[in-house]
């Protein structure tokens, strides 16, 4: 599944689920390339804080970034970066993109041998971004849902619901994990029988959706 | 102006400051002198003369021999490069002679800004010098005040033998050059052209095909220049004379010195779409504007064994040129503890630096802080309770902070007292929020104690 094309989304329109995604794209290129390849970042907003992603296990020596302002800018370079083939993973911010431009990305990832990480923005009309086909080969949505609750006063690991929508050739599934560490990794949560009872809440309309 | 205060050349700092205490002294950096005196006689070479030499760390040899009349005349072309170094912020002293050795002792001990020495009279021009003005050892010269030799007519009066024996033969060298018994040969600086490659057509072309054809014939005739010369393009500059007397001209640039003819000619073929033909070209020209030295370099040996270094230039060029050459960069770490400060774009071959990961920063980060409505938070220390952001309200239930963040006084005045406390927040929906308050809770001039939210954790 390394040279395919992936596309994440934010569970919801928040801001958070937006960075739950971010952070979660950023863990799968950091353990690519033995956790030392290049990663090429497409941007299309101003606003990823470089540092977090030096705490998700990309540090700024493994990561070139790319401002774009326009969708066809982003596909464009991403396409470009994934045709380079010496890189470990291209991630791009992408409003929409159309069934034959995610073909062309999924294509230029299996030639390459790339991971292509296409991260879906909310945009502020509220469209789901998923909701237009795709040539992805998986397609997930990252929200974040409450953590354990510590026994001293202060904040834990975060907790995310990752929901796997679809995947070529295989069943769609859906996670409570912990959010990722230092190194880019995920965990399972010690019980998954005690998941909150937010957790349940927050997962219905996700299933429907799917 | 020194001078008049008592400071020379190769004075203590400390004895210079004794005698002008509000001396602003600055470090010495020859090597970027050298390289102004450099780039000063490789223009002097285009401009003036073919031939334009260094003339010890201070100095240039601006060979007139049949050029001076094209500028008016010894004189006129003095004033003129006088006033052209007065431009450039440089005071000057010019002298015309027809041997080095003279035109140097003259250019430095005249004390006139121009001087002109007729062939034949250069025993009467120097003649009064100090015998310092001939290029002498600092043992020569010492030796010739003992002996109480105030000029150069007393040298030149004295016997050459006994003055071979005392002051060293390379005395009688310097005389003999000044007075012109011996030539100097000098080491000109040749202003070198950029690499440049030109065709010119029977018949103009206006198609596509054909200027991609042309441009592909350009970028080899380069590419074997550069090859010649052990230099690799930066920049390129593609010129296309129309038929009708107009240029346009097209640049590309390169992240490293490169001298890949196809991915070169990629880079150029990208910008195809831009020439506008018009009637027609009728010839193309292709300079490397900017080259560096770019050594052959040794291919990796062993076999099965993969190169670990990605080869990332080409990628940058080729996403450079798409979406322009500042929009494609690394982040770096700014030593500093405000969020916003933190980050620095620098070009992408260039080595970063990382960021202290002891504090939890947020995925994403508010172009401004926003300010935050509604707050409950108990002073001085405590995460609020519950706060409205976007006009949705969130009740905290986890909290952890506060991080001082200080003004940085030594940078903006008005951020002498300046505090923000920072705090991360989770709501009963999971959402993680960074929150911060300005102003300590305790001391009214550290802040307004007003909330805002700066970014969002995942």
């Amino acid at each position: 599944m390394v040279a395919a094309l992936h596309e994440i989304c934010g569970a919801g329109s928040s801001l958070n689920d937006d960075a739950a995604a971010t952070l979660f794209v950023a863990g799968i290129a950091a353990r690519l390339g033995s956790g030392s390849g290049t990663v090429l970042w497409i941007r299309a907003r101003r606003d990823l804080f470089a540092p977090a992603l030096a705490q998700a296990g990309l540090p700024p020596h493994r990561v070139i970034y790319a401002d774009c302002s326009r969708d066809e800018d982003v596909l464009a370079v991403f396409e470009e970066g994934l045709r380079h083939g010496g890189l470990a993973a291209v991630v791009g911010e992408v409003g929409r993109a159309s069934m034959t431009a995610t073909r062309r990305l999924q294509l230029a990832a299996e030639d390459s041998g790339t991971m292509a990480l296409m991260l879906k923005r909310w945009r502020r009309n509220g469209v789901d971004p998923l909701a237009l086909p795709s040539a992805a080969s998986s397609r997930w949505r990252i929200g974040c849902v409450p953590s354990e609750a510590l026994p001293a006063s202060g904040i834990g690991r975060p907790r995310w619901s990752i929901d796997l929508v679809r995947q070529r050739g295989g069943p769609a599934h859906h996670w409570i994990m912990e959010g990722i560490d230092e190194a880019g990794r995920l965990a399972l949560p010690a019980g998954p029988s005690h998941r909150s009872a937010a957790a349940d809440r927050r997962e219905a309309p996700v299933r429907n959706v799917a | 102006m020194a001078q008049a205060l008592g400071l020379h050349p190769g004075m203590a700092v400390t004895q210079a400051r004794a005698l002008v205490p509000e001396l602003d002294v600055r470090p010495a950096d020859p090597q970027a002198d050298m390289a102004v005196l450099v780039r000063l006689a490789s223009f002097a070479s285009r401009r003036w003369t073919p031939c334009a030499a260094l003339s010890g760390a201070d100095g240039l040899w601006l060979d007139l021999n049949g050029v001076a009349h094209l500028f008016g005349g010894e004189r006129r072309l003095c004033e003129r490069i006088l006033r052209f170094c007065a431009r450039l912020g440089f005071e000057a002293q010019i002298a015309v002679a027809g041997t080095t050795g003279t035109a140097h002792a003259l250019a430095r001990f005249s004390g006139q800004l121009i001087t002109l020495c007729a062939n034949g009279r250069e025993v009467e021009a120097i003649a009064a010098l100090p015998p310092a003005a001939l290029r002498l050892e600092s043992s020569a010269i010492g030796a010739a005040r003992r002996f109480g030799i105030e000029s150069i007519a007393e040298l030149i009066a004295m016997p050459r033998g006994p003055l071979a024996r005392r002051f060293g033969n390379h005395l009688l060298t310097r005389l003999d050059q000044a007075l012109g018994r011996v030539g100097e040969p000098f080491d000109p600086i040749v202003a070198q052209d950029p690499p440049s490659a030109s065709l010119r057509f029977v018949e103009p072309i206006a198609s596509a095909e054909a200027i991609g054809q042309v441009l592909g014939d350009l970028v080899a005739m380069l590419m074997l220049q550069l090859e010649q010369r052990g230099l690799g393009a930066r920049r390129l500059d593609l010129i296309c004379d129309g038929v009708d007397g107009s240029a346009q001209k097209l640049g590309i640039g390169t992240a490293g010195a490169s001298r890949d003819g196809p991915h070169l000619l990629r880079l150029l073929a990208m910008k195809i779409e831009q020439i506008a033909p018009g009637f027609g070209i009728e010839a193309m020209h292709l300079v490397a504007v900017r080259s560096e030295p770019l050594a052959p370099r040794q291919m990796n040996h062993s076999l099965g064994y993969k190169d670990s270094a990605v080869d990332l230039p080409p990628l940058i060029d080729r996403v450079a040129s798409r979406i322009g050459a500042s929009h494609i960069f690394r982040s770096s770490a700014v030593e500093s503890d405000v969020p916003e400060r933190s980050v620095r774009n620098i070009p992408p071959l260039t080595e970063p630096r990382q960021w202290p990961l002891d504090w939890p920063r947020p995925a994403r980060l508010l172009p401004h802080p926003e300010p935050v409505e509604k707050v409950i938070a108990a002073l001085p220390d405590q995460p609020p309770l519950r706060f409205s952001w976007r006009g949705e309200t969130h009740r905290v239930r986890k909290a952890d902070g506060p991080e001082r963040i200080h003004g940085e006084w030594w940078k903006h005045g008005g951020e002498a007292d300046a505090v923000r406390d920072y705090f991360q927040v989770e709501d009963e929906d999971g959402a993680r929020f960074w929150l911060f308050r300005r102003g300590d809770g305790v001391d009214a001039r550290t802040g307004d104690l007003r909330w805002y939210i700066h970014g969002v954790f995942a």
